[in-house]
């Protein structure tokens, strides 16, 4: 148990839509271990949305059990949850969520500000991060100075830089060209291999394919949950 | 730091959205202006007010006993003036009277003006300010010798033509020429200058500095003044506190001298400083008055834009506040953000109003006679009437902003 990072039982979410109740989640039981590489892939309207929000904890369950890191995060406070996610979880989103006006060191700088690390600190640890995924020359750029792909790993050191439980991608590389999209799951590979826990949604398989654990959602249920064989060693 | 951070968003909204950013301030930066320049100007004219006007035109400690009131700011009826008009002069019994019975230490001098031109080696000033008076008036007027002497009190008593002038009546007709020794004509008749009073400068562009005393009984006296009457008796006590006590006396003595009844009104005035200063503290308080009212509209008006300012930053930033939660901001960070955000650009707002403030009160003082002193206390409170106007139009879109769900918010194109 020591060694699990997620922990989830019976999780369920439902949303008022005017009248009607509709059923995102009907109870999700899942565990993830330390270091493991998974996909979480399914069809619109699966859930798996809603999962990643819920794992993110931009969300709270309607039911059911959430320990993250050894914490149970399903019945936290707002401000609480904003702490877990300021510590524990490395947000990487389809559409990079860089602030615009901000250079690549201050993007990464963020999660550090809200943590309330020292100035001096904060520079040091934006300026490892972003080496890191290899954009050690590109720190003053803002991000409408860089490429798909530049932002996108200057979103992942923004991701690391507070050394989270967890690495939290949703469709990385929605918004990439094919080179690309592989130049980033050779980032994702690499922290991988370095011990990173990640955790990917996405619907596209062959970008599914470089995780070690691919889990479908279906209607709001885990339709199947298996390991890949072509993917990185677990 | 995170305040830092967030002045610097506010700044770099200001500096990429100059002329949105210039029109958001316009109401903080009017009302703060109005605030520095209206107060700045006050403050000058009372200074000026005063130490000008009052003490040079009146004298300190020293009132004048006169036949109606020497300064009138504000209306006076058609019927106070007649009655004014049909009051008697005072005359030299009355005057010997006050000063033989008054009780308080103090020193008088009798006084007459006549405006005359005043030759010299065929240059001639015109409207120079002829001023009968006795040795004292120098003294109580607080007239300083640049050179030479007053005249002596047998000149003033024999009424002998010795003048003492004032500095730009040197300056005007004797040029390079040391006026001591010289002979001024006035009326026809030769005066000897023995002495020249310092530079006062001038009060709203008024010399103060072209006039010509002579003794009370020099030959222009029949010119100057009615015969056996005066236009002023000046009486100067040594403070404050004894020239209350002495004007008390002077108007009862002088009620006793006329024979005025209980309830009569007199029919004689006492001019002080304080009420020469009378009007401009009727206008200076209907300044300050209206001052807060007008500021406090301006701010109003500028506080709603401002706000308006930020619920549209709010709106147009909303996956920003989606990103910044994501990353763990908690609500009070992106409430202290937004309000910090509208307090700066509040605060540029008045900055630059304070800027422009003392830049009209300077050139207010540049182009009329009118003074201008900044005051430091005015500049404190615009800067922090920026601070608050800021944060109070700031809570509303915070408050909006910290409450946006970041599921939401991230959602937003």
């Amino acid at each position: 148990m020591s060694d699990l990072v997620i922990h989830i039982r019976e999780l369920t979410r439902a949303y008022e839509m005017g009248a009607e109740t509709v059923q995102a989640l009907r109870g999700v039981t899942l565990d993830i271990r330390r270091n493991e590489y998974v996909a979480i892939m399914g069809p619109s309207g699966s859930g798996k949305s809603t999962l990643m929000n819920l794992i993110g904890c931009l969300d709270t369950p309607t039911s059911g059990e959430y320990w993250l890191n050894g914490q149970e995060v399903s019945r936290m406070p707002d401000d609480a949850l904003a702490r877990v996610r300021n510590r524990e979880i490395g947000f990487v989103f389809q559409t990079f969520n860089l602030l615009p006006r901000a250079s690549a060191r201050a993007n990464v700088e963020l999660p550090l500000v809200y943590g309330g690390v020292s100035s001096r600190l904060r520079k040091q640890r934006a300026e490892a991060a972003l080496e890191r995924v290899g954009l050690g020359d590109r720190m003053d750029h803002r991000p409408n100075e860089l490429s798909g792909g530049q932002r996108q790993r200057v979103a992942i050191a923004r991701a690391l830089v507070n050394d989270p439980a967890i690495l939290l991608a949703d469709e990385p590389t929605g918004n990439l060209d094919s080179a690309t999209s592989e130049e980033i799951m050779r980032v994702f590979a690499t922290l991988h291999a370095q011990g990173q826990t990640v955790i990917m949604v996405t619907h596209e398989a062959d970008i599914a394919a470089h995780s070690a654990r691919t889990v479908v959602l279906r209607d709001g249920r885990i339709a199947s949950d298996s390991p890949n064989r072509s993917g990185a060693a677990a | 730091m995170q305040i830092k951070d967030a002045i610097g968003e506010a700044l770099e909204t200001i500096r990429t959205q100059k002329l949105k950013s210039f029109f958001s301030l316009i109401g903080v930066l009017i009302g703060v202006t109005f605030l520095i320049a209206v107060v700045s100007i006050v403050q000058g004219m009372n200074v000026y007010m005063e130490d000008k006007f009052a003490n040079k035109l009146v004298g300190l400690n020293t009132f004048q006993l006169r036949r109606m009131p020497n300064f009138n700011m504000g209306n006076i009826s058609e019927e106070t003036w007649r009655e004014w008009a049909r009051r008697p002069r005072i005359n030299y019994a009355e005057a010997r009277y006050v000063e033989g019975k008054l009780a308080t230490p103090a020193i008088y001098s009798r006084f007459c003006s006549q405006n005359l031109p005043v030759t010299w080696n065929g240059k001639t000033a015109q409207g120079v300010d002829i001023w009968t008076a006795d040795a004292a008036m120098f003294q109580i007027k607080n007239l300083d010798l640049e050179a030479g002497r007053v005249f002596t009190p047998q000149e003033a008593r024999l009424g002998q033509a010795v003048a003492v002038i004032g500095w730009e009546l040197g300056d005007k007709l004797f040029k390079e020429t040391d006026p001591l020794g010289k002979s001024i004509t006035v009326e026809g008749i030769p005066y000897r200058v023995v002495g020249r009073i310092a530079k006062q400068g001038s009060l709203f562009g008024i010399s103060l500095d072209k006039f010509v005393v002579v003794p009370f009984d020099a030959p222009v006296h029949r010119v100057a003044c009615n015969l056996g009457f005066m236009d002023e008796l000046h009486i100067k006590t040594a403070n404050v506190a004894s020239m209350q006590v002495a004007l008390t006396e002077v108007e009862e003595l002088m009620r006793i001298q006329r024979r005025l009844k209980p309830g009569q009104e007199n029919n004689f005035a006492m001019q002080t400083a304080e009420g020469a200063l009378e009007g401009w503290k009727k206008i200076s308080a209907i300044l300050f008055t209206a001052l807060p009212g007008l500021v406090a509209i301006s701010l109003v008006v500028g506080g709603i834009v401002i706000m308006n300012i930020m619920l549209m930053a709010v709106a147009e930033r909303t996956r920003e506040i989606g990103i910044r939660k994501a990353l763990g901001a908690k609500r009070r960070d992106i409430l202290a953000q937004f309000i910090v955000e509208s307090a700066t650009l509040s605060t540029v707002g008045a900055g630059i109003g304070i800027l422009a403030g003392i830049g009209l009160a300077f050139v207010v003082r540049a182009t009329t006679p009118l003074p201008a002193a900044i005051a430091p206390w005015s500049v404190g409170l615009g800067v922090f009437l920026g601070v608050a106007v800021g944060m109070t139009a700031g809570v509303y879109p915070a408050t909006r902003a910290a409450r946006l769900d970041p599921i939401e918010a991230l959602r937003q194109e």
